[in-house]
């Protein structure tokens, strides 16, 4: 099978869609001619022309609230948001607006929209260009929310996100983009809600999100050596997470490590750990461990910045301590 | 009143406007009646006073024409074509409502008449009003997206983002600006520097300041700029000067501490939108006040009636709290 990298995965899959439907439009900051300062976007303006990807000034709450009142009369816009941290930008038309209005409305109105974002530090971007923001949507009902893991999962996942009819946000690994992974020429589409398990295995599952989902493989190949086998499971959407597979495999195993690039506190490993504690306390033979970002705003220094963010050896070595027996009173 | 509208003919248009606007005071008078005697939940904003805005714009508007309305959205409402009963039944929190009891006052959305609800986050919906005029446009229709909002949203940033982004692309919406002179507990005055209109200039849209108590003359006003919008000299902004005779909600009963009785009382019998409309029918022989008198209770019967039906009309069933959280989804938690 061909290979293209994450960065042309995603184009792709905006170009098939919006020739498959002339309503689908892209809107945000240095799309167009530009193509994001990412070049996702390259190459679409001179297929689809201005009208269809627009460029916008810097005013991020300006047209995210543009794209809900477009989705809500008959089209589906495809938000540029450049970066995950801007999110705290457009809240209140995402959140109180776009997440509520179907159901505000008693069904009447749909919303939909795709906001593509990104997450993931380490690029030595500093506090408010290196957050994984995604919890923060997570927690409001009415969004769907996508973490791609590979080129596969980004083209997959942002054509069936254009194809809903809710508000869903797709964040991209931004460190990702430029990752090549195998991806069909045919088309194809991956539901939302539906897991992964890129490795099967027995002691021990790793459930790894977006930027992590390489981290839990590279931790699993570590702990092959030490005869510790690992199952990595990518959960690939949160917002529906796909709960039957994340449980089966903790009762297969009885031993589960979360991990996730958001801040671990508050966040997406609680809220995972939590509902298999809840649904499969009994076959677990300890506690679920959560492995998120440290609870520290994202320094610059590269000494600093390493530090903040989960990685293969810190997991192999939970995951060891856990199989060993040694977290039971981790607390 | 104008020379323009003087004219005897239109005599249908001028009492389709009359009634619009008695029967947004009469659904709010009974709204606050439904508060006073502690059947409604909940709190709401009456718009008693500001007819003739909502009217007159509406009024000057096709069925598939969008607007956006505010948390004070019941005339709104109304004027773009509601029925009383499925009002009455969202106020009231049942599943006859138009929104099936879920949004209540504040959120009241009646798609079929191109209203794209009210909102409760003040300026909350002028992202969604310019958003619905570019989809106009890129789907090749000449609908026209009329967004409403107060004195107040013109202290929100997102104001200034979407009117640029108008501009910039010529969007077929209107900007109105529904000046009561009040932005909750607070006189205009003091939250508001420079001129309202002058906000809009800055961006190249044309803003006009009209008297918002003047029902023809907002509605000549709109019916030109609708055309104009339609023929893509979009966007335009309205500052309408009118007031609201209740406080900021049912609530806001003693308000002496922000504005005096003798300046309500002003208002009410000097410049009450209604009852002009009324002299200047009855002067100019469009309706005699027996013709007035008995529309008036026509719609103080329909109302009642209502009223009486939302009353007794059913809650949702405990099983719809799941549903509409998203599309497609028919229980999100099942």
């Amino acid at each position: 099978m061909r290979e293209i990298t994450l960065s042309q995965a995603v184009n792709e899959a905006l170009a098939e869609e919006m020739r498959r439907d002339e309503t689908v439009f892209i809107i945000g900051e240095d799309v167009a001619e530009a193509g994001t300062p990412f070049k996702v976007l390259s190459g679409l303006v001179e297929e689809f022309g201005t009208q269809r990807v627009i460029d916008t000034p810097i005013s991020e709450p300006g047209f995210m609230g543009l794209a809900v009142g477009a989705a809500m009369t008959g089209t589906r816009p495809v938000v540029d948001l450049m970066f995950g941290d801007f999110l705290f930008l457009v809240m209140d038309q995402l959140c109180n607006q776009a997440a509520k209005i179907h159901y505000m409305s008693g069904g009447k109105l749909n919303v939909p929209l795709v906001v593509r974002t990104n997450l993931g530090a380490t690029r030595r971007s500093a506090a408010q260009h290196s957050q994984s923001l995604h919890a923060l949507v997570a927690h409001i009902p009415g969004l769907k929310v996508a973490l791609p893991s590979s080129a596969y999962e980004a083209k997959g996942l942002m054509k069936t996100a254009i194809r809903d009819n809710n508000p869903v946000v797709i964040f991209e690994d931004k460190l990702m983009y430029n990752d090549k992974a195998p991806v069909p020429e045919e088309e194809y589409l991956i539901p939302l809600g539906e897991a992964n398990v890129l490795r099967e295995g027995s002691d021990i599952t790793l459930i790894g999100t977006s930027s992590m989902v390489q981290v839990c493989q590279k931790a699993a190949g570590l702990l092959a050596h030490e005869r510790i086998s690992a199952e990595v499971i990518d959960p690939r959407t949160i917002v529906p997470l796909d709960e039957a597979a994340l449980l089966k495999s903790a009762k297969k195993t009885s031993r589960v490590i979360v991990v996730d690039e958001g801040h671990q506190s508050f966040g997406i490993t609680g809220e995972i750990a939590s509902r298999i504690n809840e649904k499969a306390f009994y076959h677990l033979d300890g506690p679920v461990l959560r492995m998120g970002a440290m609870d520290v705003p994202v320094p610059f220094s590269p000494a600093l910045e390493d530090l903040t963010v989960p990685t293969p050896e810190g997991v192999a070595e939970k995951a060891r301590k856990l199989v060993a027996g040694e977290m039971i009173h981790a607390a | 009143m104008s020379p323009a509208r003087k004219k005897k003919t239109n005599t249908e248009d001028y009492m389709r406007m009359y009634r619009q606007m008695v029967r947004i005071r009469t659904f709010e008078d009974n709204a606050n009646q439904l508060y006073l005697s502690a059947k409604m939940p909940g709190l709401t904003h009456m718009y008693s006073g500001e007819e003739a805005v909502a009217v007159g714009i509406c009024d000057a508007l096709k069925t598939t024409d969008k607007i956006t309305s505010t948390h004070r959205g019941h005339g709104h409402c109304v004027a773009k074509g509601a029925e009383f009963k499925q009002m009455f039944c969202e106020l009231l929190g049942k599943e006859e409502g138009y929104c099936r009891g879920k949004g209540g006052s504040m959120h009241i959305a009646d798609q079929s008449h191109g209203n794209l609800g009210a909102n409760a986050i003040v300026g909350g919906s002028m992202g969604i009003a310019t958003g619905a005029a570019l989809s106009a446009r890129m789907l090749g229709s000449d609908d026209v997206t009329v967004c409403f909002f107060g004195d107040g949203a013109t202290a929100q940033g997102l104001m200034y983002e979407v009117m640029n982004m108008a501009a910039l692309w010529k969007l077929p919406v209107i900007y109105v600006c529904e000046n009561n002179g009040y932005s909750e507990y607070t006189a205009t005055a003091e939250i508001a520097a420079g001129s309202i209109t002058a906000r809009a200039e800055a961006f190249g849209i044309e803003a006009h300041q009209i008297d918002g108590q003047d029902v023809l003359g907002v509605n000549a006003l709109t019916q030109k700029l609708v055309e104009r919008c339609r023929k893509g000299e979009g966007p335009f902004f309205m500052e309408l000067m009118t007031y609201r005779y209740h406080g900021h909600h049912v609530g806001d009963i003693n308000r002496e501490y922000y504005r005096s009785k003798q300046e309500e009382r002003d208002w009410k019998e000097n410049r009450d939108p209604i009852i002009r409309f009324r002299s200047w029918l009855v002067a100019e022989g469009i309706a005699t006040e027996d013709e007035i008198e008995a529309m008036n209770a026509e719609i103080k019967k329909d109302a009642a009636e209502a009223v009486e039906y939302a009353l007794s009309a059913k809650y949702p069933v405990p099983s719809e709290v799941d549903m509409h959280v998203f599309a497609d989804v028919a229980h999100v938690l099942a």
